[in-house]
C-alpha cells in the first residue's frame, strides 16, 4: 500500500478527469467538422452563382425562389430588394436546413460538448466559472431550441424540393441520363430524408406525444419506421452534412468549370 | 485443475471521508475474468479491512456497487479488469455528485427524496366487465423499457447539471425523468405531469449530452426514449403557440 499523488475528489477544474479514454477525439471532429461547414456555408450564402450547372440545382440553394436561374420559383431578384443588401437566393433559403441542424437534438448535445464545454465530454471537470449560474434550456436564450418544431415543418418541404431536384439532375439536354451528380444527390435526398423523418420532433409529432400509439397500419408504419431512423439520427446526422456539402461543392466546381462531370448513362 | 493466468494491477482506491481523502495505491494479482469488484474486495480482505464499500448481488442488478472507475461512472461489478488498460493503475473513486460517507460509499438518499415528489401512477376507471383494463402490447412495450431501470445512480452521477452544477434542488436528473416517463406514457395513467416537469423538476435543464445513456448498465435509452419525448411534451404544452391555439379551439 502507498500513498498516491492527492488530487481533489471532486472535479472542478476544466478539462480534469481520470478518464483514460480518448474521450477528446470526437470532440475535436465535431469542433473541426462543424467550424468547416459553418464557414463553407455562410461564405457560400452570399454567393448568387456557381450554385447550378446542367440539369443540377445546389442543394443549398434549392428551392430557389428568386433569382437568375431556370429554377427560380417567382422570377428573378425582385425589385425590393434593398439594393445595399447582398443577394443570393441561399440567403432566402438557407436559413431553414440550417435553423432545423441548429436546434436539432442530437446537434443540441454535440455542440454544447464541442464548442460550449458543457460539459466538455462525459466525467470531464467544465469551466469551473459557470457553477450554479448553469441555465441549460431552462431560461433564455436557449429555451428558444424548442422552435425545432416548426423548422422540421419547413424542412420537410425543402425535402420534397431536394427530392424533386433529383428527378431535374436526371434530365439532360440530350434526354434522360444519370451523372456521378445525379448519384450524389440521389444519395444526398435518402440521407436527409432519413436525417429528416428520424427527427425526434417528427417522432413524437406520428405518436410520441400520445400514450396509445396510432392503431391504423400507416400511422403504427409512420412511427415504427420514424422510430428505427431515430435510432440511427446520428449517422444521418453526419453523413447528410456531408453528403448536402458534396453536392455543392461539386456543383460549384462543375460551374467554375474546375472539373467535369462523368456520365454513367 | 487448470491454474487461471494472473495478473499484477494496481488499484489507486481513494480512501477518506467528507472531511478530508486521498488515493491510495494497494498492489494486488487478479485472476482471469476478476470484475473490479474482486479486485477492491480482495483488497479488502487481504490489505485494507477498513476499507468501505457498498455492494449487494455482483451480479449488476441491485445498482449498489457504483463508482467511477478510470474515471468513468460504472458498476464495479460489471467491469471486468482485463478490459481495462494493463499498464496503469486504475483509478476506483466513489461517485462525485453525491456527498460521501466513506471511501467508496456515498449517501445517495437524496434520490429517494426526489422519488417521492413525482405523481404516483392514477390509472383510468376499468373499461372492461371483469373490472380490468385492456392495453395493446405495443403501448405497454414503450415504457417496459424504463422499468428495467436498477436504481444504481450511474445516470444521476454523471448528468453535468447535478455533478458538476449542483442543481440538485432544481433538476431531479436522468433517472427520474425515465421514472416519471415510465408513468406519464403509461396507457392507463391519467395523471399530469407536465407542469411538475417543466417547473419544479427542471426538465430544461438537461441539454442533451447522453452521458446519462451512455453509462446505463441496463442499456435504457435514456434520452432518446425518456428525457426528449417528455420535452417534446412540455413543448407542445408551453412552448407551442400552434398546439395552443389548436388545444384551445378543438381541445385535447
Amino acid at each position: 500500500m502507498s500513498e498516491a499523488a492527492g488530487a481533489p475528489r471532486r472535479l472542478r477544474v476544466f478539462l480534469e478527469t481520470r478518464r483514460t479514454d480518448s474521450w477528446w477525439a470526437f470532440q475535436l471532429f465535431t469542433l473541426l467538422v462543424l467550424t468547416a461547414f459553418v464557414a463553407y456555408a455562410t461564405q457560400r450564402v452570399f454567393v448568387d452563382a456557381h450554385y447550378e450547372w446542367g440539369p443540377y440545382l445546389s442543394p443549398f440553394y434549392s428551392p430557389v425562389l428568386f433569382g437568375d436561374s431556370r429554377h427560380a420559383l417567382f422570377g428573378p431578384k425582385p425589385e425590393w430588394w434593398p439594393s445595399w443588401a447582398p443577394f443570393s437566393p441561399a440567403l432566402l433559403i438557407l436559413a431553414i436546413p440550417a435553423g432545423f441542424r441548429f436546434t436539432c437534438y442530437y446537434y443540441r448535445g454535440a455542440y454544447y460538448k464541442a464548442f460550449w464545454a458543457d460539459p466538455p465530454a462525459c466525467a470531464v471537470g467544465e469551466p469551473g466559472l459557470r457553477g450554479r449560474r448553469f441555465r441549460g434550456e431552462h431560461r433564455w436564450p436557449l429555451i428558444l431550441q424548442n422552435v425545432h418544431r416548426y423548422f422540421l415543418y419547413l424542412s420537410v418541404v425543402v425535402v420534397g424540393f431536394l427530392a424533386y431536384d433529383v428527378y431535374l439532375a436526371t434530365q439532360f439536354e440530350d434526354g434522360f441520363g444519370i451523372g456521378v451528380g445525379t448519384v450524389l444527390f440521389a444519395v444526398n435526398i435518402v440521407l436527409i430524408a432519413g436525417y429528416t423523418f428520424g427527427c425526434h420532433s417528427m417522432r413524437h409529432l406520428l405518436g410520441g406525444r400520445r400514450d396509445v400509439l396510432p392503431k391504423s397500419a400507416i400511422g403504427r408504419a409512420c412511427y415504427q419506421g420514424c422510430s428505427r431512423l431515430n435510432r440511427r439520427h446520428m449517422l444521418f446526422a453526419w453523413l447528410s452534412l456531408f453528403t448536402v456539402w458534396s453536392c455543392d461543392v461539386y456543383v460549384r466546381l462543375l460551374s467554375m468549370g474546375v472539373i467535369r462531370d462523368i456520365r454513367i448513362l | 485443475m487448470t491454474a487461471h493466468p494472473t495478473r499484477r494491477v494496481t488499484l489507486r482506491i481513494w480512501r477518506g471521508d467528507r472531511n478530508d481523502g486521498r488515493f491510495v495505491d494497494y498492489v494486488a494479482d487478479v485472476d482471469e475474468g476478476m470484475v473490479v469488484l474482486d479486485a477492491v474486495h480482495l483488497v479488502q480482505a487481504t490489505q485494507a479491512p477498513d476499507l468501505a464499500v457498498r455492494w449487494n448481488c455482483k451480479a449488476g442488478k441491485c445498482g449498489s456497487c457504483s463508482a467511477e472507475v478510470n474515471g468513468m461512472p460504472r458498476l464495479m461489478c460489471m467491469t471486468r479488469i482485463d478490459q481495462l488498460p494493463a499498464d496503469e493503475p486504475i483509478t476506483v473513486e466513489p461517485m462525485a455528485a453525491f456527498p460521501l460517507v466513506r471511501d467508496l460509499v456515498t449517501d445517495v438518499r437524496w434520490n429517494y427524496e426526489v422519488k417521492k415528489k413525482i405523481r404516483p401512477f392514477r390509472p383510468r376507471k376499468p373499461d372492461a366487465a371483469d373490472g380490468t383494463w385492456r392495453m395493446d402490447q405495443e403501448d405497454v412495450d414503450r415504457v417496459q423499457e424504463f422499468r428495467k431501470c436498477i436504481e444504481c445512480f450511474l445516470c444521476q452521477n454523471v448528468c453535468h447539471v447535478l455533478r458538476d452544477h449542483d442543481k440538485h434542488a432544481e433538476f431531479i436528473g436522468p433517472r427520474f425523468f425515465v421514472y416519471a416517463a415510465a408513468l406519464e406514457m403509461h396507457p392507463l395513467d391519467t395523471e399530469d405531469r407536465l407542469a411538475d416537469l417543466r417547473h419544479r423538476d427542471g426538465i430544461g435543464y438537461c441539454n442533451i449530452t447522453k452521458c446519462c445513456t451512455v453509462v446505463c448498465p441496463e442499456h435504457i435509452t435514456i434520452t432518446d426514449n425518456a428525457i426528449i419525448p417528455l420535452k417534446e411534451r412540455v413543448a407542445d404544452r408551453f412552448y407551442d403557440p400552434i398546439r395552443r391555439a389548436l388545444r384551445v379551439l378543438f381541445g385535447d
